[in-house]
């Protein structure tokens, strides 16, 4: 086990190198963008002398590598500054849409990736049949069409039409964790009807990818079911694809959200993020850049661990 | 003559098809076979004889793209061509069971050994798990495994191939079946370890009273194993007899062809005479290590030019490290490499292009070593271009006579991609292709060891013609004795990354020798039916489950 911790390691400072060099990457493109800042806070009517003010007092005249570290330092500590808009401290702006975000993936995960992989590990075993093909139209119709017109589909027909669903998810601070599940149902859903299709087929692939194994025949030969020889026999050596797959999708979730958000009205942090983008509002484009960059390298890294621990080589040296 | 009522299989005209460019196409052509209880069947013949195809039929199974088109399969008075796929089900790993040609990929690398083992018991509901645990150990006490109560809970990477092929045997009686097929259970194997295989099969299949049907390419082995023996040519039956009869008198030219195909033996040739003569290529006192795992320890020898040396050993005993080290794939971590009395950088990347282009060599897998989406004409041109600097009119000049050396039409084969080609075929490409760069020194590592004996054969006759016409060194890695007896000059034999012994082939050949040396010789299956038998008297039974380890 030494050694997978080890490895473990590795990727982790791995990753927090990348995270390093993706916050170097954030933070300057933010400052190639063109006009100033304190000349975007004050608008058009605010004289010189009230700009440098500003820029005085906002730091913006000093030079971008010291700022940069500055900046880095805060990050690091939880302080990504404050709101230019609002005055919000960042961290407070951001942090309960975050989870608002964290919940709705979630949600959607625990729905979307048992799904995909018994749908993937079903249309492996009845490959090339009729209710393969269908699985596979229904679930590509469903990854081909934009988010949002799958958002619009189910309010017409679950909560306009029929009324099960309330057509905004909106949140408030006093209602029932079921009551929360149900107003949340309709954004969860589409997004499980994006992202189960990727997952599904990954399975499939990684399944039928094995069936002309040697150890595969061998199963056969011995009289193992069908079912079992995909579910046994199959299934434990496609996992490493098959999980890779799931930490993109995942990832997915939680930073490709923002079209759903919107549709929903959902107060998420892809709606932070947009908002913030049109204001001009950078100290928190740069939290939210860093804390999904963040969000990926995580899930990549859990995918690799997850991939080493499914291989009996490595779990089980010689 | 065994009375009829003993019949186990018995096989009638059984005609099977596979599926390929859109068509059904006949791979059987009406195969007749009949096997007794007990009785072990020797099916033998080159790749593409439809030897697996008729072992797993009997099964009722065909592999996916083949179907079994006509004929009657009759397993103890079921006919299998007409019984429901779950009723054949039930029937496979209870009744009838497989041993796959290679075990390290037959079994899942994701279960325990014994996990695989007691999956038929437990799912007929012959024993529950603990019982077919037990059993599986004693099993693998009576093939002889190390740590037969430990064994079966390590995972197949943990286990060597030799036990592993064991173990699937042990699986493939798990259910003590009526019949097992063995499908090339010992061809990946080296030799010293196929003897321990070959005494285990053979022991249990006798305490076990079970029939089998024992597939292969190699005569000598299923002289040993079968009491009778069935020759197989392209889906047809050539003949079938008795053991002692067919190996004594083979009534069809086709056997007599197979019978004789070890015979080519190319006289030795000797070390020049004159004292001031330079090696092409002199290994010194080369160490290497993968990683910290060292592989070769102060390995020399000297190839002169025009001369074969055969390297052999078991497999993991530095053969093809060397190989590395010589081309500079692996930089030595000691000593050094002379060519033609210069020394060569460690790395191929500090090399000269002449250096580069004085040294080739030609892989064991052909398949893998050709890339399938490019020309032969390209395949072979760019070696003559990148060495030659020959373009057009030039570059197809070149190809051509390239090819008329391996002897393959030019006007055939120009434009053809590998897929298109056979096993030998594409071993005569890869030759091409070394030749091409006008080498003096060609590294040929198991060459023919993915190759049908008479294809062999002639891969065999070709390397020695182009020796004789372009005064080539070769240096030939290889694990079969019998090719180094046919085309060697100089041996050197290495185990576990060390020289044992080096000397010419005449001498090497004849007693004494370095103990491992004469392992090796030994180990080498002969066509007497008996020999097994007296080999292992003569090693005592307690040897054999230590004859790798020494």
């Amino acid at each position: 086990m030494g050694d997978i911790l080890q490895l473990v390691l590795k990727r982790l400072g791995l990753g927090v190198v990348t995270l390093l060099v993706i916050s170097i990457l954030i933070f300057f493109a933010v400052e190639l963008l063109p006009g100033d800042i304190a000349q975007a806070v004050l608008g058009q009517a605010a004289t010189p002398e009230t700009v440098a003010a500003l820029r005085e007092k906002m730091g913006l005249d000093q030079p971008a590598i010291l700022r940069y570290f500055q900046w880095l330092g805060g990050a690091l500590t939880g302080d990504f500054g404050v709101s230019l808009i609002s005055g919000e401290r960042v961290t407070e702006a951001i942090s309960g849409r975050f989870i608002n975000t964290l919940f709705l993936a979630c949600y959607a995960a625990v729905i979307a990736v048992p799904i995909s992989i018994i749908l993937g590990v079903i249309v492996a075993l009845l490959r090339n049949t009729l209710f393969d093909r269908v699985a596979n139209v229904v679930t590509l119709t469903s990854i081909s069409s934009p988010e949002f017109f799958l958002g619009y589909i189910l309010i017409l027909y679950l909560a306009v039409k029929t009324n099960y669903f309330p057509a905004i998810a909106s949140l408030s601070t006093d209602m029932s964790f079921g009551e929360l599940l149900h107003r949340t149902f309709l954004p969860a859903l589409t997004l499980v009807l994006v992202v189960t299709a990727h997952m599904m087929r990954m399975t499939r692939a990684a399944i039928i990818n094995l069936l002309a194994s040697p150890y595969i025949e061998m199963a056969r030969l011995k009289g193992v079911p069908p079912w079992k020889v995909i579910v046994k026999h199959a299934l434990p050596n496609a996992w490493a694809p098959i999980i890779n797959v799931v930490a993109l999708n995942l990832a997915y979730l939680i930073t490709g959200v923002v079209l759903v958000e919107v549709v929903f009205v959902y107060p998420g942090i892809g709606q932070l993020l947009v908002d913030a983008v049109s204001k001009r509002d950078f100290p928190i484009v740069q939290a939210c850049c860093l804390i999904f960059a963040a969000t990926f390298i995580l899930l990549n890294l859990a995918a690799d661990v997850g991939s080493i621990l499914t291989n009996p080589r490595l779990r089980h040296p010689k | 003559m065994v009375p009829k009522k003993d019949v186990l299989l018995q096989i009638k005209d059984l005609r099977i098809e596979g599926y390929s460019d859109e068509n059904w196409i006949e791979i059987v052509h009406g195969v007749d076979l009949t096997l007794h209880k007990g009785e072990v069947l020797g099916l033998i013949g080159e790749s593409g004889a439809g030897k697996s195809t008729i072992g797993l039929a009997a099964m009722g199974f065909a592999r996916d793209g083949c179907r079994i088109s006509g004929g009657s399969i009759e397993f103890d008075g079921m006919e299998l061509t007409t019984t429901p796929e779950s009723d054949l089900r039930a029937l496979r790993g209870s009744r009838i069971a497989y041993v796959a040609q290679s075990a390290a990929a037959s079994f899942n690398p994701a279960h325990r050994i014994i996990d695989q083992h007691t999956e038929a018991p437990i799912q007929y509901r012959i024993q529950k798990r603990v019982e077919a645990q037990e059993d599986a150990m004693e099993l693998y006490h009576r093939l002889r495994l190390p740590n037969p109560d430990e064994i079966g809970f390590r995972y197949p990477h943990q286990v060597s191939g030799g036990q592993l092929q064991r173990a699937m045997t042990a699986m493939a009686m798990a259910c003590r079946p009526d019949l097992i097929i063995f499908d090339e259970p010992t061809t990946a194997l080296d030799v010293t370890t196929q003897i321990e295989v070959l005494a285990a099969i053979r022991d249990i299949v006798d305490q076990f009273n079970t029939a089998a049907i024992y597939i292969t390419h190699d005569l000598a082995v299923v002289a040993q194993m079968a009491d009778t023996i069935k020759v197989l040519l392209k889906g047809e039956e050539v003949e079938e007899a008795p053991t002692e009869q067919m190996l004594d008198a083979p009534s069809e030219d086709y056997t007599k062809s197979l019978w004789a195909v070890r015979s080519f033996k190319r006289p030795q040739k000797e070390r020049p005479a004159a004292a001031d003569a330079v090696p092409i290529v002199s290994v010194k006192n080369v160490d290497a290590a993968y990683g910290k795992i060292q592989v070769l320890d102060d390995v020399s020898f000297d190839i002169y030019a025009g001369m074969t040396v055969a390297v052999v050993g078991e497999s993991g005993s530095g053969k093809s490290t060397t190989a590395r080290c010589i081309t500079g794939l692996l930089p030595p971590t000691k000593g050094e490499i002379l060519f033609n009395g210069e020394a060569l950088p460690p790395r191929y990347q500090d090399r000269s292009k002449d250096q580069l282009r004085q040294a080739q060599m030609i892989y064991q897998m052909a398949d893998t070593a050709l890339n399938p989406k490019i020309r032969i004409s390209e395949i072979i041109g760019r070696p003559a271009q990148f060495y030659g600097g020959l373009r057009g009119a030039e570059l197809k000049n070149r190809v051509d006579e390239l090819l008329d050396l391996i002897e393959l039409d030019p006007a055939k084969f120009y434009n053809r991609f590998p897929p298109e080609l056979s096993g030998g075929q594409k071993q005569r490409i890869g030759i091409a292709r070394a030749l091409a760069a006008e080498p003096t020194f060609i590294i040929c590592d198991e060459v023919t060891s993915a190759l049908d004996q008479l294809v062999a054969e002639g891969i065999l006759k070709l390397l020695d013609k182009l020796q004789q016409d372009l005064n080539l060194a070769y240096m030939f890695i290889t694990h079969d004795l019998a090719t180094v007896r046919s085309i060697a000059d100089e041996v050197v034999v290495m185990q576990r990354g060390k020289v044992v012994e080096q000397g010419p082939k005449e001498k090497m050949f004849t007693p004494p020798h370095h103990p491992y040396t004469d392992l090796l010789l030994s180990s080498v299956p002969e066509m007497d039916p008996n020999w097994l038998t007296t080999l292992l008297e003569e090693r005592g039974t307690d040897s054999i489950g230590e004859a790798a380890n020494v």
